[in-house]
């Protein structure tokens, strides 16, 4: 087995990952380990934008994006993060531009902007132009781009390494006279995918930057990649998940299909109608209407569904219009999502409504971090030299519903933090010893998974999991439904010990990681889950019909969940709360 | 000082055309689905494999291959990610025609026949349908597919025309999946040419108004083995699956190379 030394190891070649490591990788010796191409990863179908208030087109500053974040989230956002975020977000506009991103234009050559859901202008009064974007393919230009600047710096990319543990050790110290133990990272172990190989990476610090769980969902607008590996291998090593029962369903996902037409289709001028032609968001948000935040949105058009107001053959989907628009705008600025209705669906959006419906799109929670990106072990340790930045992370910037942009601003604001901190402390840190047998439990994993000879297949545990997280864990949610869900889990997952890889083969062998992939999805549902059972309110994403209000007494807080062999009645996860950080903003009821 | 956004207010309440927006069901269909099979670790040869599926109105040829791989033999092995076209993954030979998997709808293929599925030519077979992609990302790698600026960084953003960005617009679009490099004759007998693809990218920076390495870029695709190479056949363009006119772009940097008039 081979063992490869680097300063920082960063996991994950998305825009957290790559932002990370052009900071780092000039000031540090880094490699990047990614399970696909870099190019390939989920940031490039990102669309619609990246907010910062560059105030190009008119009056914004980036206290009212702050303000509009932490409403957004339904103030459990903590502040401080928010802070950074939309200070920062203007730098990291301009750092995109100057490494070559080509953003559409103003007529004075300046960052155009445009509208986005929830951005709106003096805290709430009307939509504000905040989205930097290049066409409707903003994450694609913002992937490319930092993929290019990679290039230009030398970073070292292992691609196609899947990374499928993290070595941690317990070190004893002493601090103000008190010995305590401290947990510390040493590396990485990763499987090479084209030999079929193990490689343990050691490292002085190391970045998750691994991306986001929607496969977890059967509708979702998430790459079949995205299996929530960072989150779990975190959480099996003792890390816990912060306020995983909040996850973003994207209001218009093709029906039937849940791929992505951007909230840009919106910002742009088009609506949301249901079955009886009537553009129903004036009664849901009868300030900015169809640019209410997603959670909003996507309850509402789940809500007319359920109401019977629903179009088509089943009256299982809404409409989203664009027939109003000029065919010229739409080319000009939104040309892929357009094209999108076509391929897909065969619908025109020139003089037809397309069929949506929500799909599911982001997770809020992750593994938890401070404002340096450090990952914390508790409410407030910090594991020396472990750091997670974008989707795999919370920070919490995005609380309990995120705004549309600020993953992109996200990624390239505590992307670029987590570089620099990793390199930072790289520069003073010594490696840390490799456990003894380092890889025992990855064979472990993988043996298990290659000679079971069981009769269960990986596809229809992973379809059975993705039905009954349709079906009971999505926009609405009851103590009935999220109970019946982790039974249906616990049952999966005891199925899960019996499955059959047929590829017995070591050579790209990715009938071996669908399986093991499939382990990481099942423990994040019964995280998610379990963490939505836990919190007996609705708020953001997160409605309980049992519980229809937010409840600021009781739940104002984040929740933690930590793997606990002896929760047994929540399947092995144990839920504790984390104080939100307020800085500015106290709680007001939330209305658009 | 903005740009417009179109202002006008749509109705409130509209008539629908019945059964608006449905685009018509489809019912399922039968296909046969043949896949060229090759695996080093159990033989040298390759060969092919053949599955007859029942498959929904819109399904894809990624979906074919997923019901394969999830259904009947686990041991079929190719790329895929985004599902929609836009990460690159799944470039392959679709009937002898090169196309992402996962935008090719299978309702718009002939079902009567056979749909043969088979890698992307030129570069070497790793296992069934993935390919090495390295040499083609090297070639990439060696155009400096990054923006070269002299002078002084400004503090805020550089200023470029809606023009000026526009002349460089539709070869951003590309996505590295290589369906025009390994659709290009010329790139499968000589194992040396750029490609297409490591041409549209040099192009996407040669005219971009910020850079300053436009003349760097076409002295290196004037060696012999840059775009002198290309006889034109369009391969390219045709195989691109996200319409970006890859021969125009090529004519153009050759055009350049001859004016050095950017």
């Amino acid at each position: 087995m081979q063992v490869h030394k680097y300063d920082v190891v960063i996991v994950g070649a998305g825009g957290a990952g790559m932002r990370a490591a052009i900071e780092s990788g000039q000031r540090a010796r880094t490699a990047v380990l990614t399970k696909l191409y870099p190019t390939r990863s989920h940031t490039g179908a990102a669309q619609g934008g990246m907010c910062a208030a560059l105030a190009n087109v008119e009056d914004d500053n980036w206290e009212w994006h702050t303000f509009d974040t932490v409403k957004g989230g339904d103030y459990l956002v903590d502040q401080d993060a928010a802070e950074v975020m939309a200070k920062e977000a203007i730098e990291a506009v301009l750092d995109l531009e100057k490494m070559g991103l080509p953003f559409n234009r103003t007529p004075e050559g300046r960052i155009d902007q445009r509208r986005f859901g929830g951005h709106t202008r003096d805290h709430g009064k009307a939509p504000v132009r905040r989205s930097c974007y290049a066409a409707d393919r903003t994450g694609h230009m913002i992937l490319q781009t930092l993929y290019q600047n990679c290039v230009k710096h030398n970073v070292e990319f292992y691609n196609e390494y899947y990374v499928l543990d993290m070595l941690m050790v317990d070190e004893e110290v002493t601090v103000d006279g008190e010995t305590r133990i401290q947990k510390r990272v040493a590396g990485v172990v990763s499987y090479d995918l084209a030999s079929g190989e193990l490689h343990i990476f050691q490292a002085k610090s190391v970045v998750f930057a691994s991306g986001g769980v929607g496969k977890v969902y059967k509708t979702t607008s998430n790459a079949h990649t995205l299996t929530g590996d960072g989150m779990g291998i975190a959480f099996r090593r003792g890390i816990p998940l912060e306020d995983m029962e909040f996850f973003q369903f994207h209001p218009t996902g093709l029906a039937g299909l849940g791929i992505l037409l951007s909230e840009a289709a919106r910002g742009e001028g088009a609506i949301l109608r249901n079955s009886e032609g009537e553009r129903f968001m004036e009664r849901y948000a009868p300030t900015i209407k169809d640019l209410a935040p997603r959670d909003i949105v996507a309850r509402s058009m789940a809500n007319e569904v359920r109401e019977g107001r629903g179009a088509g053959p089943n009256k299982d989907y809404v409409l989203l219009d664009l027939t109003h628009l000029e065919p010229a705008h739409i080319d000009a600025k939104l040309p892929d999502i357009t094209e999108f209705a076509r391929t897909y669906l065969g619908v025109e959006p020139y003089t037809e409504p397309v069929p949506v419906f929500p799909t599911a799109h982001y997770a809020m929670g992750g593994i938890p971090t401070n404002i340096k990106a450090e990952v914390l072990l508790d409410n407030d340790t910090v594991v020396p030299g472990l750091y997670a930045a974008g989707e795999v992370a919370c920070v919490s910037v995005h609380g309990s519903n995120r705004l549309g942009t600020n993953s992109l601003l996200d990624i390239n604001v505590f992307g670029k933090r987590a570089g620099l901190a990793a390199a930072e402390y790289a520069l003073t840190a010594d490696f840390v010893e490799i456990p003894e047998n380092p890889t025992v439990e990855t064979e472990e994993l993988l043996n298990r998974a290659r000679s079971s000879e069981g009769t269960e297949r990986v596809a229809q545990i992973r379809k059975e999991l993705q039905d009954i997280m349709d079906a009971n864990v999505q926009v609405f949610r009851t103590e009935e439904t999220l109970l019946e869900a982790l039974r249906v889990i616990d049952t999966l997952e005891e199925r899960y010990t019996r499955i059959t890889v047929q590829d017995k083969g070591k050579r790209f062998n990715l009938d071996l990681l669908e399986a093991v992939e499939l382990g990481f999805l099942l423990d994040m549902a019964k995280v998610m889950t379990a963490a939505a059972l836990h919190r007996k309110e609705s708020r953001g994403g997160h409605f309980r019909e049992d519980y229809p209000t937010r409840d600021d007494e009781n739940f104002m807080t984040h929740s933690m969940a930590y793997k606990d062999p002896t929760a047994t009645e929540t399947s092995g996860v144990r839920l504790e709360t984390k104080p939100v950080i307020f800085t500015r903003y106290q709680p007001m009821e939330r209305k658009y | 000082m903005s740009t417009e956004t179109t202002e006008k207010e749509p109705a409130s309440k509209v008539e629908l055309a019945p059964g608006v927006g449905g685009g018509g069901e489809i019912p399922t269909f039968d296909i046969t689905l043949k896949v060229r099979r090759y695996n080093p670790e159990s033989s040298d040869d390759a060969y092919w494999d053949e599955w007859k599926l029942t498959m929904y109105g819109t399904d894809r040829v990624l979906d074919a291959l997923h019901k394969v791989k999830w259904e009947h033999d686990g041991s079929v092995s190719f790329r895929r990610s985004c599902a929609h076209g836009v990460c690159g993954s799944d470039a392959m030979r679709i009937n002898g025609r090169n196309r992402l998997a996962c935008k090719t709808l299978l309702k718009d293929l002939d079902t009567s026949k056979p749909i043969l599925v088979e890698p992307i030519k030129g570069l070497p077979v790793e296992k069934d349908l993935i390919v090495d992609m390295e040499p083609f990302f090297q070639s990439y790698r060696e155009i400096m597919p990054f923006l070269v600026s002299k002078g002084h960084e400004p503090t805020k953003e550089r200023l470029q025309s809606s023009e000026e960005r526009e002349r460089y617009d539709d070869t951003t679009k590309c996505i590295l999946c290589a369906a025009c490099t390994s659709s290009c004759p010329v790139f499968w007998t000589d194992g040396q040419y750029f490609g297409p693809a490591a041409i549209v990218n040099a192009h996407r920076f040669i005219f971009d108004s910020r850079d300053d390495a436009g003349d760097m870029r076409l002295e290196i695709l004037n060696d012999k083995e840059g775009v002198w190479r290309c006889r034109t056949t369009f391969n390219c363009s045709e195989a691109c699956p996200r319409g970006i006119q890859v021969t125009k772009a090529i004519s153009e940097v050759k055009q350049a190379i001859l004016t050095r008039k950017i």
